[in-house]
């Protein structure tokens, strides 16, 4: 419960502030031109980057799952690739080598090419788990390939491709490094901009109140699609594979396009990491702020990753063993602050903590909390699939072989979800790591994180020394990536 | 092991999202299960019979009633007696093995530390379920679905304990290996001397492993007594038909022990006590008889051995059970008789 109240800090601040402000001063902060442009920016960014990825990861997935395209176990980990690339790491890789990469266009661009494996993996994972007979019985009753693939194909993969969307409409509404590396202004980077340069709380919390209705608007979208979701493969046993569909013509075409993709979204953040690595080295390669900011992200990370994991599992608990009303809305309002950018939830506790207490202002324990508040779901969701690998029924065997319930829990239960819950902290620890926004707003003066050195020597236009820190950064996030990829592997 | 007795044993579920109204999963249930016997519980799902085993096993406390293990009251006489207290063991419906753990760590689980390392009790209880001794580092998924019911039992009976409790063990099993599982696990019980309490829906598994059979039915107990009694003196029709898959036929009594129906005449176990009756007929009862009443084949299932036959007398719906080589076709015009006492009942009131 005590859990849930703090995820839900951010929301109440936003609810209590906008209801203190006032309906008519919060009418003159929303409305005006500035907002509306702003607003107008997000939405059309959000919309138009959905359906690019959503085209993207659809088509790419069919290519690599369903056609005899060359190589494609090589091109399903290079499709993958950028999400181990944090997409403030690539809006740089981008500005860095060309000036002219900006505004609309080469926003649209650069998280495009972040975000698209957000609708590729789920989407994967779906032809693969689809069972083939689906296919063959409507080519039996008369359909061609493509008629089967509108009429039967993409209707499996609607919850997958609109699950994906959603989270890539999630993570725009949050993301705030790239967009402003590119310069192009929406509500997170407007939101930062007026905290630091004006400190002027109401303009910025009216702001995040409206970016809040956009979150909370994707994230009752995706609820109920959740709800819906259904299972593709109704028997019992492993899927045929399919075969194959033969591109023909198509193939060194399509080959051609792939290979430009890859290079676009993997090639060139790897080419500009290298080639200001040289430049860097060449000026200046200060191993010594390296290891420190390496050694406050760790230690920031490991701290954040064990208070997540220790609040995630009372939440799992609850939502798997007594299932019912409140313990789904315990679980369901951890994942509302999931939705909330860490912009919101940064400034937020930076409100509250002044308001209420000053002594922890300025502190790690506050940074500490910010992550357990942004990261709580994910480790929620790995607990929660370990303790569903535990049912009760074991308990129940343990207690009538004479093992009380303190026993059971550290001969039974532990064991088992030990494994999950070292890959949910593992999670957690490393979105920590590459966390931009929270830390940047929360830190304490003075420690200085991987991230926050990047984004100093970067939106400074020192490229050259953004660099070792943005590779570190790349290198931290790879096990997460390969963490992610095997839990799609695991769960279609 | 010991003696166990439920006495007056009730249990109610309140009204939760779906059910309106409260739910009497076990209403006033009393038994007796002697030592060293096997006791099954036979009923429809839902009828409460794995509350009743979750009671026992302590899981549940009763709203009213005791339960006790010889002398010792474990529940309804004050605090109840928490599970791990109890020395109950328990298989459940799919096993349960403890996944992290091979088939020694599963049998050892409840067997003070000493004992689990030394190894000789796992031995000991690898025999009794007639498993090889080297499965002893088995993991659980490596095992049938079979083996994996007799290393739960072996488990379960690895500490002693006073009752053994199974509840539905061989539902999740194939039809081929249902049958030879649960004669290897009557034969463990009664090796080990274990007073056990099977929980079941399949009345063929009830009548051929137990002592003694206890019927429920809506959280009531209906009947209780050797596996004969309750297939050959059923309580009521609706237990005859459940047990024994009897057809109820309307009848009207004649003088002593003889009564009419659509079947002609039939001889009584005892003699009528109403003049209406509801007479019930096993399949095994039915003969094909050339002196017998005329019959319409409807439907013929062949098992090779034997077939079920469906037959249609004078608006009487039937069911027989002949000799697979000699049955008749469906549509064949055949005559029938009744073989045996007959078991007759008031017919119920109509207003």
């Amino acid at each position: 419960m005590a859990v849930a109240l703090l995820a839900l800090i951010p929301l109440v601040y936003v609810a209590t502030y906008i209801v203190i402000i006032g309906p008519r001063e919060i009418w003159e902060l929303v409305f005006r031109p500035r907002v509306l442009d702003l607003l107008r920016n997000t939405v059309t960014l959000a919309a138009a980057t959905m359906a690019a990825t959503a085209a993207l990861g659809i088509a790419l997935a069919f290519l690599v799952e369903r056609t005899d395209l060359p190589a494609r176990r090589l091109w399903h980990g290079l499709l993958v690739a950028p999400l181990a690339v944090p997409a403030f790491v690539n809006g740089y890789a981008w500005v860095s080598l060309d000036r002219s990469i900006n505004g609309f266009g080469g926003a649209w661009l650069v998280v495009t090419l972040s975000y698209y494996p957000l609708v590729y993996l789920p989407a994967v994972a779906a032809l693969r788990g689809l069972d083939p007979a689906l296919e063959e019985a409507s080519w039996s009753l008369g359909h061609t390939r493509w008629q089967t693939f509108a009429r039967v194909v993409l209707p499996q993969l609607r919850p997958a491709l609109l699950g994906g969307a959603l989270l890539v409409g999630l993570h725009l509404l949050a993301e705030f490094g790239a967009l402003a590396l590119l310069r192009f202004p929406t509500f997170t980077t407007a939101i930062y901009d007026q905290y630091g340069s004006t400190f002027n709380g109401s303009a910025a919390t009216a702001m995040a109140g409206v970016l809040v209705l956009l979150c909370l608007f994707l994230l009752l979208a995706e609820l109920r699609l959740r709800g819906t979701r259904h299972y593709s493969r109704v028997g019992q046993g492993a899927a045929r594979l399919s075969e194959p569909v033969a591109l023909r013509g198509l193939r060194w075409p399509l080959l051609l396009l792939v290979t430009g993709l890859v290079v676009l979204a993997v090639g060139v953040p790897t080419y500009a990491l290298l080639h200001w690595l040289a430049v860097g080295t060449s000026t200046e390669f200060p191993v010594d702020d390296l290891l420190s900011a390496t050694g406050s992200t760790v230690v920031l990370a490991a701290l954040g990753a064990l208070a997540t994991t220790v609040a995630a599992v009372p939440v799992a608990w609850l939502a798997v063993r007594y299932r019912g009303r409140l313990t789904t809305l315990v679980e369901r309002s951890t994942y509302v602050a999931n939705a909330l950018p860490g912009i919101v939830v940064g400034l937020a506790l930076v409100v509250a903590s002044l308001r209420l207490v000053p002594l922890v202002y300025q502190t790690a324990l506050l940074l500490v909390v910010a992550y357990a508040i942004l990261f709580l779901p994910r480790a929620v969701v790995s607990v929660r699939s370990g303790l569903e690998q535990a049912p009760v029924v074991l308990d129940h065997v343990a207690q009538s072989l004479g093992t009380g319930p303190i026993a059971t829990a550290r001969r039974v239960t532990l064991p088992l979800i030990a494994p999950s819950l070292g890959a949910g902290a593992a999670l957690v620890f490393l979105a920590i790591s590459t966390e931009l926004t929270a830390t940047l707003m929360l830190s304490p003066i003075g420690t200085r994180t991987l991230a926050t050195e990047f984004w100093s020597a970067s939106s400074e236009l020192r490229y050259g020394a953004a660099a070792p820190y943005a590779l570190l950064l790349v290198l931290i996030s790879v096990p997460a990536t390969v963490l992610l990829m095997r839990q799609e592997r695991l769960h279609p | 092991m010991s003696a166990l007795t439920v006495t007056g044993v009730s249990k109610v579920f309140p009204p939760t999202g779906s059910e309106q109204t409260e739910t009497r999963a076990v209403d006033d249930v009393s038994l007796h299960v002697p030592h060293g016997s096997l006791t099954a519980v036979l009923g429809p799902s839902g009828c409460g019979k794995t509350t009743l085993l979750r009671l026992i096993a302590g899981f549940l406390a009763p709203d009213s009633g005791t339960i006790a293990f010889d002398d010792r009251v474990v529940a309804g006489d004050g605090r109840p007696v928490p599970p791990q207290d109890r020395r109950v063991g328990y298989v459940p419906q799919e096993g349960a093995l403890f996944p992290h753990l091979d088939v020694a760590g599963n049998i050892g689980f409840g067997l003070p530390r000493g004992q689990r390392d030394s190894g000789s009790r796992i031995d000991e209880m690898l025999d009794l379920v007639e498993l090889p001794r080297a499965f002893r580092s088995r993991a659980p998924h490596e095992l049938s679905g079979g083996q994996q019911q007799r290393v739960a039992l072996a488990r379960a009976l690895a500490p002693r304990p006073t009752v053994v409790l199974l509840d539905e063990p061989f539902s999740s099993l194939d039809a081929s290996l249902r049958e030879s599982t649960g004669r290897a696990v009557a034969r463990a019980l009664r090796a080990a001397h274990a007073t056990g309490l099977l929980v079941t829906h399949d009345q063929s598994e009830a009548l051929s492993l137990s002592d003694q059979v206890a019927v429920l039915r809506e959280g009531r107990l209906i009947q209780a007594g050797s596996p004969a009694d309750v297939y050959l003196a059923p309580h009521d029709p609706e237990l005859a038909r459940f047990v024994g898959g009897a057809t109820p036929l309307p009848g009207r009594a004649g003088q002593g022990v003889s009564a009419t129906c659509a079947l002609g005449a039939v001889t009584l176990a005892h003699p009528a006590s109403a003049d209406d009756l509801v007479l019930v007929i096993r399949p095994d009862q039915v003969v094909l008889d050339p002196a017998g009443v005329e019959a319409l084949v409807d439907e013929v299932s062949f098992y090779g051995h034997d077939a079920a036959i469906r037959l249609s007398v004078g608006g009487a719906a039937l069911v027989a059970r002949v000799s697979g080589p000699s049955a008749p076709r469906a549509g064949d015009r055949v005559r029938i008789g009744v073989r045996g006492t007959v078991h007759a009942y008031p017919a119920p009131v109509r207003d």
